[in-house]
């Protein structure tokens, strides 16, 4: 029989500390999601790039990144790291385990962009006199990561949620203060319930955002759309 | 003073046997779920259309370490004594139905319209639409991505270690514990999931490019 009755009176007291941890969660994947475009860029750059040598190395730390957990790369980083003798807060270690796990998933994302340009373009670049630089920047780079950005905001959505595993060291986000919550009111479910509806709350944040920005970034979409 | 050894490694490794078992249930119940949840996003009728919507934006949209948590004490508030592997394979399917169904609704979607109509010219019901003309053709584009989502599905299953389930993550830290050599401990922990992700990554790859050869 269900004989649980739900209980969210302890919302009166402990929804400021929810409130800190949804804002600790937009700051800790904020500038992971910043630090980690600029990684992944660097990266499709090289990827794409003519040095075989460098573009090994990226495609393996790519595949190094991708099909290993980033439960596993956060331990090595937090735990593994200081027995090398680099000890690091909780936090620094989140971030640098999440900026490592978005620069291989979002430069597989911006090299796909950039191959999707067609040689056509680059040709008529060179026509109208444009040096290497400019074509890499106007013709190469800033179309293909307004071709590929929404799947890169999806991208960033979902590194915003697997933050969460973050609290597994004991970083201060949203997840570490439910856990701290949970174990003060022994309301755990209803404390979960909250979270998820913070996190949903979060990821259409994030989203509106990531929407926003694209918008005021790419000036030739905004200009062709009207 | 314990050293990491061959002993941990044996260990390592057959904790890997109960991350495939799990990773197999997520897939089977996410793959049932998820089929419904594609053809429902399909549907016809717009309710359906609408509630597995709903399931999926809403799955996507929290993390499986939040849907974890809520399956581990959900359950338990039913007044059930179940032991983590339950939470855990419980978790799994709802996150992956909610990716797979999303995943299925775009491969069928791919599939011509003009396939549809020509189907319906010969009389075919919806059901035999789906069943001989369009789940075959939409089965074909989803090898790709669905062998592709399941790097992603053995990588999640880490996650259960949380709640205690003992599958390599867990056994990691727990081999960490009496060792105290974490780099030596999780970069094994990572080399065995590199080992059982890399194949299915390469497969992936592999089937994206038989696709893509026909066109």
């Amino acid at each position: 029989m269900l004989s649980y009755s739900f209980d969210f009176s302890f919302l009166m007291t402990t929804w400021p500390a929810f409130m800190r941890g949804a804002w600790q969660t937009i700051l800790l994947a904020g500038s992971s999601i910043a630090i980690g475009f600029i990684v992944a860029l660097v990266c499709a750059i090289i990827r794409s790039g003519k040095n075989k040598f460098a573009s090994g190395l990226v495609g393996a730390y790519v595949e190094v990144i991708r099909n290993t957990p980033l439960l596993v790369q956060i331990f090595i980083v937090y735990f593994g790291l200081p027995s090398l003798g680099l000890k690091l807060s909780a936090e620094t270690a989140a971030v640098i385990a999440l900026v490592i796990n978005t620069g291989a998933y979002g430069s597989e994302i911006i090299r796909a962009g950039i191959e999707s340009i067609a040689k056509g373009q680059l040709e008529a670049a060179e026509c109208l006199g444009l040096n290497k630089f400019q074509v890499y920047w106007h013709i190469i780079l800033i179309p293909a990561v307004e071709r590929v950005y929404p799947a890169l905001s999806s991208q960033f959505v979902l590194l915003m949620l697997s933050s969460s595993i973050t609290s597994q060291i004991s970083a201060q986000e949203l997840t570490a203060e439910a856990n701290l919550i949970q174990s003060e009111t022994f309301r755990s479910f209803e404390v979960y319930l909250i979270v998820a509806a913070i996190y949903l709350a979060l990821s259409v944040l994030f989203r509106v955002v990531l929407w926003a920005i694209g918008e005021v970034a790419f000036v030739r979409r905004r200009k062709l759309r009207t | 003073m314990i050293t990491f050894s061959s002993t941990h490694l044996i260990y390592l490794i057959e904790a890997a046997r109960w991350t495939l078992l799990l990773s197999v249930i997520a897939f089977i119940g996410g793959g049932i779920v998820g089929l419904i949840l594609a053809l429902g996003r399909v549907s016809e009728i717009k309710a359906l259309r609408f509630l597995s919507g709903a399931y999926i934006q809403i799955i996507q949209g929290t993390p499986l370490l939040v849907v974890l948590f809520l399956a581990y004490f959900g359950l338990s508030i039913l007044g059930l004594d179940i032991p983590p592997i339950v939470a855990a394979g419980l978790s799994l399917t709802l996150y992956t139905s909610a990716f797979l169904g999303e995943i299925w609704r775009g491969c069928i979607l791919s599939v011509p319209k003009t396939q549809w109509e020509a189907s319906n010219c010969i009389g075919l019901s919806r059901a035999q639409q789906y069943r001989y003309v369009v789940l075959p053709q939409a089965m074909r584009i989803a090898i790709p991505p669905t062998v592709g989502f399941m790097v992603q599905i053995i990588k999640n299953t880490s996650i259960t270690s949380i709640i205690g389930f003992v599958e390599l993550a867990r056994a990691g830290q727990i081999v960490n514990n009496s060792t105290f050599q974490p780099f030596i401990t999780f970069v094994f922990v990572a080399i065995i999931y590199f080992a059982m992700c890399y194949p299915l990554s390469l497969a992936s790859r592999h089937f994206e490019r038989k696709l893509n050869v026909g066109k």
